[in-house]
């Protein structure tokens, strides 16, 4: 299949991943979302006041620049599609490239390069830095943040192109199924090594400076001065469902991705094959 | 595998990604674009629009879901 045919139809087939990731977003996440958002403004207003007790002035808060309404229904759908179809084009490239240097049928190669996506761009990293509701995540370490998680990205990319070349100068000797294993383990190791380099969230230093040690950046207790708590920590069954959630709409975006791609393909494919056929007949 | 055989599959590569690389880089540039302005651009509070919030505030929802850092 020419470059030509494969980019649109699997930036159609990222559109759909992302359509459907919207719905379920809207159904699922945003409820959560919204209690996410409800808890940081009451965090904030419980802040205020122990800081009012201390003489300590209130932070400013930043303008709104949409409403919530906007964010949630629009914003959540733009952002879900737009992503989707970035996540097609980028499996575009891969496709293309490997479909001439493996002998498996089009939706099996499709599901192939989906579940590789999902692994790289979104399992792997996950595991080190999972997908966090507002309230969880301090503003003055997002750079830092959007640093790490990148790193896992590009790491775990890395890492299975260097597992695939393993897989490819052992199969002769050792067959395919064992030669995927050892590639499998060398990604592990590989994964496992990054995530233990890099720090933890909570080890960063400007984290450590404001809220002393900690693993992540989750909201912890309100104590005031006496440490009696004036203000219960994060929902940590809220943090699990809305974790779950983010999972489940990667695997939806990356599923639909592969599965739609790959009906797309086969009849392109199937067409073509046909067309030769009537050609040479003619 | 003949050698024969060997020789005109690499041909057959060879010219399709000739003619792919154009396509192929155009959709590389705009994926990695997209996925930047959805998941990265304002994050550090430096975007390619200058010193605004307008992307992040409007996919803010979108960036937690998909597991970007967002505050």
């Amino acid at each position: 299949m020419h470059a030509k045919a494969v980019v649109p139809r699997a930036a159609l087939a990222g559109a759909v991943g992302g359509v459907v990731a919207w719905l379920f977003a809207l159904v699922f996440a945003e409820p959560l979302i919204q209690a996410a958002i409800d808890y940081e403004g009451e965090r904030g207003e419980a802040e205020a006041a122990l800081d009012a007790a201390a003489g300590i002035a209130p932070p400013e808060e930043g303008p709104e620049i949409f409403s919530r309404t906007v964010q949630g229904v629009w914003g959540i759908g733009v952002g879900m599609i737009v992503a989707g179809v970035a996540l097609g084009l980028l499996f575009a490239v891969v496709y293309t490239l490997l479909q001439g240097k493996v002998s498996v049928r089009p939706r099996v190669l499709a599901l192939l390069v989906a579940g590789a996506g999902f692994l790289t761009f979104y399992a792997t990293p996950f595991v080190k830095y999972p997908a966090n509701p507002p309230a969880v995540g301090h503003d003055e370490t997002i750079g830092d943040r959007s640093g790490l998680f990148l790193v896992m990205v590009v790491g775990s990319i890395v890492f299975l192109v260097a597992a695939v070349f393993v897989v490819r100068a052992l199969r002769e000797r050792l067959g395919l199924w064992n030669a995927v294993l050892v590639g499998g383990v060398a990604y592990i190791v590989l994964s496992g090594i990054l995530m233990a380099v890099l720090p933890s969230l909570g080890e960063l230093a400007a984290n450590v400076a404001t809220y002393g040690p900690a693993d992540s950046e989750t909201p912890q207790p309100l104590r005031d001065p006496a440490g009696t708590i004036v203000f219960p920590g994060f929902d940590p069954d809220l943090l699990y469902s809305f974790r779950v959630y983010a999972i489940t709409a990667q695997a939806i975006v990356w599923g639909l991705l592969g599965l739609v791609f790959g009906a797309l393909a086969e009849r392109a494919t199937g067409s073509a094959s046909v067309e030769t056929r009537e050609s040479v007949q003619a | 595998m003949t050698t024969a055989g060997a020789t005109a599959r690499a041909r057959a590569t060879a010219t399709t990604a000739v003619g792919d690389m154009p396509y192929l880089i155009g959709s590389l540039v705009v994926g990695l674009l997209l996925f930047y302005f959805i998941g990265f651009d304002e994050g550090a509070a430096t975007s390619l629009f200058g010193n605004t919030t307008v992307v992040h505030e409007f996919v803010h929802d979108a960036r937690h879901f998909l597991g970007f850092p967002c505050h």
